[in-house]
């Protein structure tokens, strides 16, 4: 596939034009990049956490206070995990198709396919 | 009455030089993450700052044979002199390093801790509100730049010899914390300052001891800024603070 | 699967308004114009921190200094969860960062002028802010589930951005006759940036548009510009104020306002890094991040030292 994209955006500025003031770099530093983790939040007692985001953070303590600090600023919160992404096992999406459609045709397990009459309220 | 104002000031002035020393480091923080944090203590201490200078002022305009301009909280923190400013030495001090700026917030929140327990057990019922809502954010700097201190403290061998100099360069200003002036056994007389240094020192004993950091043997302590006898670095904090309010006097924001 | 069955089921997807997820099939054009666009997207707020940081310690009041410091702290977390989306792509925050350092990845221009008043505090979070918000608004429905994720948090926290700078310039025009021409000043300096944030005009550009096509972006830059001058036009009537452009004109036939032409060398040449501030705004980004090297280094250390601690007292007791 060769796509030539050339319309420039907000934000999305074309590699070719850029130029002027290019600093020299000496290292990347990148051996001292933080680990990363995903946060999730609980923003109400009685509700389940909930993916919200992620960030980087050297242990699970600072990781948590990170989390407080980037993302319970405006009362999101009362309860918040961290689980450092590496840990984290995901299904394949090339498998949904096996995993999640057979469950589409077991209309039976859903209260509204059974039929009763009106006096039965409630049920 | 008049102790109580100082007072007052003295406790808004304090948390309002460190916010503004603080707020250095937004947009320069070492990791975006501390960044942020470092800029949520930075507001929690602005907060402070405009409770206490709010109360000061509540407390000059009743006192006051009627005055034509009433006091504000920006009056209180934009037309006052260096002289007048009644902070804490050590929250004037510049930020310096990482290391620096994180011990001079442990040191600080440590003792504000302290204090804002004893306040609330004080008979000023708005100094004690105020101690109530602000001991439960400084509940959270305590614990934030305890972490940081024993990360530095026993992380790299540049990071503790960082947090050494940081020592050096601090120390002598702690000193200031348990000093009482005047308005202060005034308007505590209930506060026992020795039995608030030993508690203070216990628990930087006890951090520094988990950060491999030895404590200092006591030394000579600069004072001066509860009474306005300030570093050389205020006039300059100063300047730059309330330089709109110079410029244009009686404007509005 | 073959390639091409692939990419027509991705463009199935998107078409059906399904989003992309990070470990989902995509083009390796996607990818990379994502990454692309989102981390320069990242870059802009970050580097927008500055020259409004730059008046944090002026600002005029505590209510305003304490406004303004949220302001810069959240333009922080929108970079934070912007480098985040674009690590689901497969790029460090570290990568990224470092190409924005050496000059390789662009920000937007805009932060590339610089914050001379207090007025261009409500200015910035008027107009820039503004423009920005327009981007955003349509970015919540991108394509990319993380990206599109990032901006609807992100747009909720806008939402006082432009707010608190339109009602700071309203103080501004009921003030002092300094503060109003200072207000004045301030819009006159920033319009014409403003409207360069869009980007170039459609018509510059004569290919099939890909990113339109992928949904990555949703609307052409010209008429996003168009909203943004609908909209500034009628607010700045309310500031008593006016905009630098003569030819700023209601047309009936098209229910749009008729604005002048932008300067494109200007605009060209801020992007090249001739901007007024370009080389300082890059200045400040590696120093803060060189001076936090050995902070991140010792923070690791130690969570390194601990965890080999705790390890050790494990053993013991088993
Ligand atoms: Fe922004
Ligand atoms: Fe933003
Ligand atoms: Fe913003």
């Amino acid at each position: 596939m060769n796509i030539q994209i050339r319309k420039f955006y907000y934000g999305d500025i074309p590699e070719e034009n850029t130029g002027g003031s290019t600093i020299p770099q000496q290292d990347s530093g990148a051996q001292n990049a933080w680990p990363l983790w995903e946060v999730f939040i609980r923003s109400k007692q009685g509700l389940d956490h909930k993916h919200a985001g992620s960030l980087h953070a050297a242990d699970a303590q600072m990781a948590i206070e990170n989390a407080r600090d980037v993302y319970t600023r405006r009362q999101e919160g009362v309860s918040l995990w961290v689980v450092e992404s590496t840990h984290i096992h995901a299904s394949n999406p090339d498998d949904a198709d096996s995993l999640y459609e057979p469950a589409a045709d077991k209309i039976y397990r859903h209260p509204t396919f059974y039929d009763l009459p009106d006096e039965v309220k409630h049920m | 009455m008049d102790q109580l104002i100082t007072y007052s000031l003295h406790l808004a002035d304090t948390t309002l030089i460190l916010a503004q020393r603080n707020a250095e480091w937004c947009a320069h923080g070492p990791i975006l993450e501390q960044d942020i944090a470092i800029t949520n203590i930075t507001l929690d201490l602005i907060g402070q700052s405009r409770n206490f200078y709010q109360y000061a002022a509540t407390l000059i305009n009743q006192s006051a044979e009627a005055v034509a301009e009433p006091a504000t909280e920006d009056s209180l923190a934009y037309l006052r002199t260096e002289r007048e400013y009644k902070n804490l030495l050590i929250t004037e001090l510049p930020n310096g390093d990482w290391a620096n700026t994180i011990l001079r917030q442990f040191f600080f929140s440590v003792f504000q801790f302290g204090l804002l327990e004893q306040l609330q057990k004080g008979s000023d019922a708005q100094l004690a509100a105020i101690a109530e809502k602000s001991i439960k954010e400084t509940t959270y700097h305590v614990k934030w730049s305890s972490e940081w201190v024993i990360r530095l403290g026993d992380g790299t061998e540049e990071s503790h010899q960082r947090m050494i100099n940081a020592i050096h360069n601090l120390w002598t200003y702690t000193g200031e914390f348990f000093i009482p002036a005047v308005y202060e056994k005034d308007v505590l007389p209930h506060v026992d300052f020795d039995a608030l240094k030993s508690a203070w020192l216990e628990k930087i004993t006890e951090i520094f001891t988990e950060a491999t950091l030895s404590v200092p043997p006591a030394s000579f302590m600069q004072t001066g800024g509860k009474t306005g006898h300030h570093t050389e670095h205020l006039g300059f904090i100063l300047t730059d603070l309330q330089h709109l309010q110079k410029t244009y006097p009686g404007a509005e924001w | 699967m073959e390639l091409i069955d692939l990419e027509k089921k991705f463009q199935e997807k998107i078409d059906k308004e399904i989003k992309i997820e990070p470990l989902d099939w995509m083009p390796e054009a996607y990818r990379k114009t994502n990454v692309r666009q989102i981390s320069q997207h990242a870059h802009s707020e970050i580097v927008g921190m500055l020259p409004e940081g730059n008046w944090i310690s002026r600002a005029p009041s505590l209510k305003r200094k304490a406004i303004l410091i949220a302001k810069v702290q959240d333009e922080a977390g929108h970079g934070l969860y912007l480098y985040s989306a674009a690590e689901t792509l497969g790029t460090s925050r570290e990568q990224m960062i470092d190409d924005l350092h050496s000059g390789k990845a662009k920000y937007s221009s805009i932060f590339n002028y610089p914050t001379l008043t207090w007025a261009d505090m409500g200015a910035v979070g008027w107009l820039v802010d503004g423009a920005a918000i327009l981007n955003q608004v349509m970015l919540c429905r991108t394509s990319y589930g993380p990206y599109a994720r990032a901006m609807v948090r992100i747009c909720k926290e806008e939402s006082f951005h432009q707010r608190q700078g339109f009602e700071s310039l309203i103080v501004l025009s009921k003030g002092t006759a300094e503060q109003k021409a200072m207000c004045q000043d301030a819009i006159n300096r920033w319009w014409w940036p403003s409207l360069m944030m869009f980007g170039p005009k459609d018509s510059e550009s004569t290919n099939s548009d890909q990113s339109m096509k992928w949904k990555i972006k949703r609307k052409t830059n010209d008429e996003l510009r168009q909203n943004f001058v609908d909209m500034i036009a009628e607010q700045v009537k309310l500031l008593g104020m006016t905009l630098p452009d003569p030819d700023l004109k209601w047309n009936e036939a098209t229910k749009h306002y008729d604005f002048g032409e932008i300067n494109w060398e200007e605009f060209w040449n801020v992007v090249k890094g001739n901007g007024p501030c370009n080389r300082q705004r890059l200045e400040a980004r590696n120093k803060a991040h060189k001076e936090g090297d050995w902070v991140r280094a010792a923070a690791l250390a130690h969570a390194e030292k601990r965890k080999n601690k705790l390890a050790k007292q494990d053993l013991a007791v088993a």
